[in-house]
C-alpha cells in the first residue's frame, strides 16, 4: 500500500504515525496505571475501574458547564482545575466503597471480581439517572482541539500531546511516591508482609484505603484527559476496561516498570498494524500475540520476587 | 367495507352494539376518526383474543432505557409515547383509547425475545413499538412471527428482511445509501471514496452496497480504502492518518456509539477540516451530535430521511409538541421521526382494515399513507417498508443540521437489492 507515494509523503505519515503510537501509548498507560496500583498492591480485581474513570469525566462535565456559565473569561484553563477535582471526586468516591465494601473481602480476591462488577453496575445506572442516557458533550476550549502545524503535511494534534503530559507527570508522581516516600514504603510493606508490617506499626487498614483512592483517583484523572479523545456517557468506562486489564496483566501485575513497558509494546504494535491492517484485524493480531506470550510467561512481562 | 360488515351477527355483540357498528361502518374512511362518536363492537375489530375492549385498546413499546443501547433508543421511546398521546387526544383507534405495556429490553438481545414474549402471550398487544439494533430485531423476530404479532420498528437498517409481522419505518439500506452517494459525486465531483465502519451486520452491509454502487453504478468513481473497528473503539489516529495519506475526496463513514465521539474528536484534533474534506455519513443523526459535540463535526454531510430543521407544515408541529413533552433542550433525530411515525400508521392501518386483528393490519398495510409525517409524506410498500425522500444535510455548529438537498421522488424501498449483494 506505499506503493506511489512521494518521498516527503511517506516521511511525514511516518513522523505522525509515530506520535501516533506514542499517543497511545500515553493512553494506555494513563488508563492502567490505577488500576496497576491497586490489581498490583492490593490483589483486588476492580471491574469498576471503568466507572471510576467516567466519574472523572463527568465532573469534567460538570465544571466546564460550570465556567461556561459563571467564569466564560476563564473558560480556557478551565480544564486544568477540571482534572484535579476529577482526581479528587473519583478518590474520594474510591475511599468510600474500600471502606463499605473491599476491606471485607481481601483474603477473597475472586469475589472482589465479583462485588466490583455488581458496583459498577449500579454506578452504570446511577450515572444514567442524574446526568441521562444519553452522551453528554464536554465541550473543550478550543486551544485545545487544534493541531500544530509543524510543516505542509506533518500536523500534531495538540491533545495528543497533552494527554502525553498528563501521562508523564502522573506516572513521575505515582514512581515518586511508591518508591521514594515514606508513605510509598508503608505501601511496598504491607504488599509484601501484611501481618509484619501490622506488627511494626504500621496502619494496615489505612494504608489499604489511601492506595485504592490513590488508584480511583488517577482512574479518575485518566477520564477526565480522556474527555479530550472520547466519549462520555454511563457505559462509556466499558469501552476501557478490556485494554485496561490487558495491560496490566500483560505487564506482570505487581510492576509498575512492567505497566510501562507493556502500554509500550501493546500500543506501538496496535498502532502500526492498525496502519497496515483493518482496526478489527489488528486488535486480532495483537490479542493472539498477547496470548501467545502470556502462555510462555504467565506470570507477564515483569515479575516482582516476592515473599509468599 | 369489511368482511366483517355482510357476515353473520357474531354471538357476543347486543343487538344495540350491532345496529351501532352496522351504523359506523359505512361512515369509515369518510371522515377523520375525531368525528366518529361510536366505535365498532369489540366483537367486530378483535377476533384473535387481543387486548381491546369496547373503550381501550393495549399496545407494547419495548426498547432498552437501561444498558449501553438507552442512548440511542430513549428519543424513540419518546416519540411513541408522544404519538399514543396525540392519538388519545384525538379519539382513539377505533374509538378506543390506547394504554401502553412498557418492557425494558435492557440492550440485551435475549431480554428483548422474552419481553417480546411476554408482551404477545401475556399482555396480548394489538401492536408493538420497539427495537432498534438488527440484533435485537433478529431476536424478536420468530417471536412475533411465532405468536402472530405486529411490530413496528423504526431504525434505518441493513435491509435483507421483510416479514408479514414487521412494518419497517426506518430507511433499508439502498434509500439511505445510493441518493447520497449519487449526490456527492454530482455536486462535489468526488472521484475516489474511503469507507469506514463499525464491525458488525450494518455497516458491513451497508459499506458493501455503497462499493458496488461506487464501483459498478457509477462513472469514475472508485474506492481507494475500507476499513472496520470493533464496537466502542476510541483509538482513530491510525487510520485518519492512513487517510492523509491516500486522501480520498470522500470519506464514507458508518461508525456508532461511542466511538463516534471518539472518531469526529480526533478527527478534529489531526487538522482534518471537515469544510475541505468532504466527509459523508449515514449514522450520526442529531442525537449522536449532542455527544460529539457540535463543533467537532460541523460541515459534515449527513445522508437520511429526516433532520429537526426541515421546513414543512408537519415538522413545525411536531419539532414544539416534542419539546412540549420532552423538554425544550431535547432534540430529534432520524430514528425518533421514524418511531413517530410506527403509532400514527398503526392508527391508519386499523381504520383501514376496521380490524385490529394481525392478519388483517398486515394485509391493509401497503398502501397505507401518512400526509402528517413530520418528514413529509410516506406510504407503505408491499414489502412493508417505506416509500420515503432522502435527504442530504450539513451539520453546522449548533449541532443541527441544514437540509440542502432532497431527492424529488420518493425512494422506493427494496430490502433485497439484486446487484447490491
Amino acid at each position: 500500500m506505499l506503493m506511489g507515494y512521494s518521498f516527503a509523503d511517506l516521511g511525514a505519515i511516518f513522523a505522525m504515525q509515530g506520535f501516533a503510537g506514542l499517543v497511545l501509548f500515553s493512553v494506555f498507560l494513563l488508563m492502567a496505571l490505577g488500576l496497576a496500583i491497586i490489581f498490583g498492591q492490593m490483589g483486588v480485581i476492580n471491574m469498576a475501574h471503568g466507572e471510576f474513570m467516567i466519574l472523572g469525566a463527568y465532573v469534567t462535565f460538570i465544571v466546564s458547564k460550570l465556567f461556561a456559565t459563571f467564569l466564560p473569561a476563564a473558560f480556557a484553563v478551565y480544564f486544568f482545575l477540571a482534572i484535579v477535582l476529577a482526581f479528587f471526586a473519583s478518590a474520594a468516591l474510591g475511599m468510600v466503597v474500600e471502606w463499605l465494601l473491599i476491606r471485607h473481602l481481601y483474603r477473597r480476591p475472586l469475589d472482589t471480581l465479583l462485588a466490583t462488577w455488581g458496583l459498577s453496575l449500579i454506578l452504570q445506572q446511577v450515572y444514567r439517572s442524574i446526568f441521562g442516557a444519553r452522551e453528554v458533550g464536554v465541550e473543550l476550549p478550543s486551544w485545545m482541539m487544534g493541531s500544530l502545524h509543524l510543516s505542509e503535511s506533518i500536523e500534531i494534534p495538540i491533545n495528543g500531546l497533552i494527554v502525553m503530559a498528563i501521562t508523564t507527570l502522573i506516572t513521575i508522581g505515582v514512581y515518586y511516591l511508591i518508591f521514594r516516600a515514606p508513605w510509598g514504603r508503608q505501601v511496598r510493606a504491607v504488599m509484601q508482609n501484611r501481618t509484619m508490617a501490622g506488627a511494626v506499626g504500621i496502619d494496615a487498614g489505612r494504608v489499604d484505603r489511601l492506595t485504592f483512592a490513590l488508584g480511583c483517583g488517577i482512574a479518575g484523572a485518566a477520564g477526565s484527559a480522556f474527555t479530550m479523545i472520547g466519549s462520555t456517557s454511563p457505559t462509556a468506562g466499558q469501552l476501557y476496561i478490556v485494554d485496561t486489564f490487558l495491560v496490566v496483566v500483560f505487564g506482570g501485575a505487581q510492576s509498575l516498570i512492567g505497566t510501562i513497558a507493556s502500554a509500550f509494546t501493546i500500543s506501538q504494535a496496535r498502532s502500526t498494524m492498525e496502519f497496515f491492517l483493518s482496526g478489527s484485524m489488528a486488535q486480532v493480531v495483537v490479542l493472539l500475540l498477547v496470548v501467545g506470550i502470556l502462555m510462555l510467561r504467565p506470570q507477564g512481562l515483569f515479575v516482582l520476587k516476592l515473599r509468599r | 367495507m369489511s368482511e366483517n360488515a355482510g357476515g353473520p351477527p357474531p354471538f357476543s355483540a347486543t343487538r344495540r352494539r350491532l345496529l351501532q357498528g352496522m351504523a359506523a361502518l359505512p361512515a369509515l374512511g369518510l371522515l377523520p376518526s375525531a368525528a366518529r362518536a361510536d366505535a365498532p363492537p369489540t366483537s367486530v375489530v378483535n377476533t384473535t383474543g387481543l387486548a381491546v375492549t369496547d373503550d381501550t385498546v393495549t399496545v407494547g413499546i419495548l426498547h432498552s432505557v437501561t444498558g449501553t443501547m438507552a442512548i440511542s433508543e430513549t428519543g424513540s421511546v419518546e416519540a411513541e409515547k408522544l404519538a399514543i398521546d396525540q392519538i388519545n387526544a384525538q379519539g382513539g383507534v377505533l374509538g378506543r383509547k390506547i394504554k401502553y405495556v412498557q418492557e425494558d429490553g435492557a440492550s440485551d438481545w435475549p431480554t428483548f425475545a422474552e419481553k417480546a414474549r411476554k408482551l404477545l402471550v401475556q399482555d396480548k398487544c394489538a401492536a408493538v413499538f420497539g427495537c432498534w439494533t438488527s440484533a435485537s430485531r433478529k431476536a424478536v423476530l420468530p417471536v412475533f412471527e411465532q405468536y402472530n404479532g405486529m411490530l413496528y420498528y423504526p431504525t434505518f437498517y441493513e435491509g435483507l428482511e421483510q416479514s408479514k409481522n414487521v412494518i419497517y419505518t426506518g430507511q433499508e439500506a439502498t434509500q439511505q445509501i445510493l441518493a447520497g452517494l449519487d449526490w456527492v459525486t454530482r455536486e462535489k465531483g468526488a472521484k475516489t471514496f474511503y469507507l469506514l465502519g463499525s464491525d458488525y451486520i450494518w455497516p458491513r452491509t451497508s459499506n458493501k452496497i455503497a462499493r458496488k454502487h461506487i464501483e459498478n453504478h457509477m462513472k469514475g468513481t472508485r474506492v481507494v480504502g475500507e476499513d472496520y473497528f470493533p464496537l466502542g473503539h476510541t483509538q482513530f489516529n491510525s487510520v485518519i492518518n492512513k487517510m492523509k495519506l491516500v486522501k480520498p475526496d470522500v470519506i464514507y463513514a458508518i461508525i456508532v456509539g461511542g466511538s463516534n465521539v471518539a472518531f469526529y474528536k480526533q478527527l478534529k484534533a489531526a487538522g482534518v477540516d471537515l469544510n475541505k474534506q468532504t466527509l459523508m455519513t449515514i449514522s450520526v443523526t442529531e442525537d449522536e451530535i449532542l455527544g460529539i459535540g457540535g463543533e467537532n463535526i460541523a460541515g459534515a454531510y449527513a445522508c437520511m430521511k429526516y433532520f429537526q430543521s426541515l421546513k414543512n407544515p408537519n415538522n413545525e408541529k411536531f419539532v414544539p409538541a416534542f419539546k412540549k413533552m420532552w423538554g425544550e433542550k431535547s432534540v430529534i433525530g432520524d430514528v425518533t421521526q421514524a418511531a413517530y411515525l410506527g403509532p400514527w400508521l398503526w392508527l391508519l392501518t386499523a381504520e383501514k382494515a376496521n380490524s385490529f386483528d394481525i392478519d388483517k393490519i398486515a394485509a391493509a398495510s401497503p398502501g397505507v399513507e401518512f400526509k402528517g409525517a413530520p418528514e413529509g409524506y410516506v406510504r407503505i410498500h408491499e414489502n412493508h417498508h417505506l416509500w420515503s425522500r432522502t435527504r442530504v444535510g450539513r451539520a453546522r455548529t449548533d449541532g443541527q443540521y441544514d437540509v440542502i438537498y432532497e431527492t424529488a421522488d420518493l425512494m422506493e424501498p427494496n430490502p433485497f437489492p439484486v446487484g447490491y449483494q
